[in-house]
């Protein structure tokens, strides 16, 4: 048994792998791209839709820029006060094809100091923080930024 | 007919981490402006409170509870939230009344009681809330986005952390000469590099604290400030509290991602140009007609990115303003002559409010030390949370 996987947030993103993908909505009049989703009406006000469709994001973008938590964040982040914080780096990323900025956390392991603005970047599978035991807690997963020009 | 409205009295309770609660440094704000105006609590007809979120219901209709402090007199009373912005939606709201009519003189309040470290969401678990979001998902604390917007003007423009840290030594020097400000002492730039990261690339000494402090003004109309002996007060000629446009492209706070801009093109000068442009427009003046200004410095960055804003200098030449000397005192367009949030942290109801008082303080010329030559036209700029703004021209 492990941990059993759960979404943060229901909704934001699918698949595993490769096949790991970012999800918004998307406005069938005026091609607007919604995320977080938006699934009630178009926000462009110049657009009347009302039925926008589900649309996986671009995997890749490139670095619109990038900080880091060099302090523990306050609750609802969840963080284990018994161990010493790690600063984590955090990543807003230009899709080209939506043109959309999408901030999130780097991938584990990726420090500011190996980012840049305009390097190109993927979506990956990550987990954002563990609760309960190995057999019957949960992992909750997210989404991470992760260089592709690094391999892990 | 004026669009202009009077302002009679300005008043504060310092800012500082004083360990009270929030309606006392509102009353006492009210009462040191309402002293300045030479006006009665018992004269008022409306009192406009900027809430705080930080205690309880008290904070929520914080006009009401301004009110029953000062004790019951029967004013009208609103009660308004605008995150960042609430203090200068305050301000609309009584000019609003004043200029429709529905009263003449009117009392604007906001104080808060700031928690220790990072601002962070209410309580309970709150999946629809955007703000809520980023600290569970992300753990994107205010500063966070601070040091996004700074790393991408250091690669945009070439801004240095040396230019960051010269905004704080400039600022610290004024608000060291202000008896109001919760930081009095010199900063140099060697401390701002001594001390520690918090969001890189901004360090502690880049970062405006959370803070407790009050602010008033008692506003009239022009024909009760001349009625009462006020020949040529400072008068609100603008205030501006446009939303975005969309697609808003700049990751704001406190968004987990922009507007695409794939449906529609993005057009005019960004919401923080927004801001501004909606203030010069209604006071029908421009940039080169300013006298000061006081921005919202929650980052040195972010102050460099206002001058750019408010069209003190082209998009990219801020750090260049700033080197020049331009923005500091006996400069060409003093900023923060106040000290900014560098010297008060941010107190976020009273904050706006209080960023007029020095506007009115600068424009009477009674600011000693800190006072900026010959001071004719002034202007506040502003950015919250949630798509809030504000920005107000003060004249004399």
């Amino acid at each position: 048994m492990a941990r059993t996987s759960t979404p943060v947030v229901a909704g934001w993103f699918t698949g595993a792998g490769e096949d790991f993908r970012l999800l918004g909505t998307e406005c069938p009049a005026c091609s607007s791209v919604f995320f977080p989703r938006e699934d009630g009406m178009c926000r462009n006000p110049g657009c009347a839709c009302d039925d926008l469709v589900e649309v996986p994001l671009s995997r890749r973008g490139r670095v619109w820029s990038y900080t880091d938590a060099r302090y523990r964040p306050p609750a609802p982040y969840v963080s284990d006060p018994e161990l010493p914080w790690e600063p984590r780096a955090l990543v807003a990323v230009e899709l080209a094809a939506e043109r959309i900025v999408v901030l999130g956390q780097a991938a584990l392991g990726v420090s500011v100091s190996d980012l840049d603005i305009g390097m190109e970047v993927e979506v990956v599978a990550g987990v954002l923080d563990e609760e309960g035991d190995e057999d019957t807690g949960t992992a909750w997963t997210t989404w991470h930024w992760r260089p592709t020009g690094v391999t892990a | 007919m004026t669009r202009d409205v009077a302002v009679l009295g300005a008043g504060m309770h310092p800012w500082g981490k004083w360990g009270r609660g929030f309606v006392e440094y509102g009353v006492a704000a009210a009462r040191a402006a309402l002293e300045e105006a030479g006006a009665d609590w018992r004269d008022v007809d409306s009192v406009v409170g900027a809430d705080t979120v930080r205690a309880g219901y008290p904070g929520y209709v914080a006009g009401a509870t301004f009110a029953k402090a000062l004790g019951w007199q029967g004013a009208r009373v609103t009660s308004v939230y605008a995150a960042c912005a609430s203090g200068a939606q305050a301000i609309s709201t009584a000019r609003a009344q004043i200029l429709a009519g529905l009263a003449d003189v009117v009392l604007v309040v906001g104080a808060d009681a700031a928690p220790k470290g990072f601002f962070r969401p209410a309580g309970g678990d709150r999946p629809d809330d955007p703000d809520w979001l980023r600290f569970r998902v992300l753990g994107a604390t205010n500063p966070a986005y601070f040091g996004l917007y700074a790393r991408r003007r250091m690669a945009l423009h070439g801004d240095t952390l040396e230019d960051f840290a010269q905004v704080k030594v400039k600022n610290a020097a004024s608000g060291a000469l202000n008896p109001n400000a919760r930081y009095r002492s010199p900063v140099s730039a060697d401390d701002v590099a001594a001390s520690a990261v918090v969001a890189d690339p901004l360090r502690l000494l880049d970062i405006c604290a959370t803070s407790d402090g009050g602010a008033a003004l008692v506003l009239s109309s022009m024909e009760y400030a001349r009625r009462h002996g006020a020949a040529s007060p400072v008068r609100i000629r603008a205030v501006s509290t446009v939303t975005p446009s969309y697609p808003n492209t700049v990751l704001d706070l406190p968004d987990i991602a922009t507007d695409s801009a794939v449906g529609k093109e993005p057009e005019g000068p960004g919401f923080r140009g927004s801001i501004a442009r909606a203030a010069y427009e209604e006071a029908g003046i421009g940039p080169e007609d300013l006298s000061l200004a006081e921005v919202y410095d929650l980052s040195t960055a972010l102050e460099l990115q206002w001058y750019e804003d408010l069209g003190l200098c082209a998009a990219g030449e801020a750090a260049k303003l700033l080197r020049e000397g331009a923005t500091a005192p006996g400069g060409r367009i003093p900023v923060n002559p106040s000290g900014g949030l560098a010297s008060f942290g941010e107190a976020v109801p009273a904050q706006a409010i209080a960023q007029v008082c020095e506007l009115t303080w600068q424009l009477r010329g009674t600011t000693g030390a800190r006072q900026v030559a010959g001071a004719r036209v002034g202007l506040t700029a502003n950015q919250g949370l949630f798509g809030h703004g504000s920005s107000v021209v003060a004249v004399r």
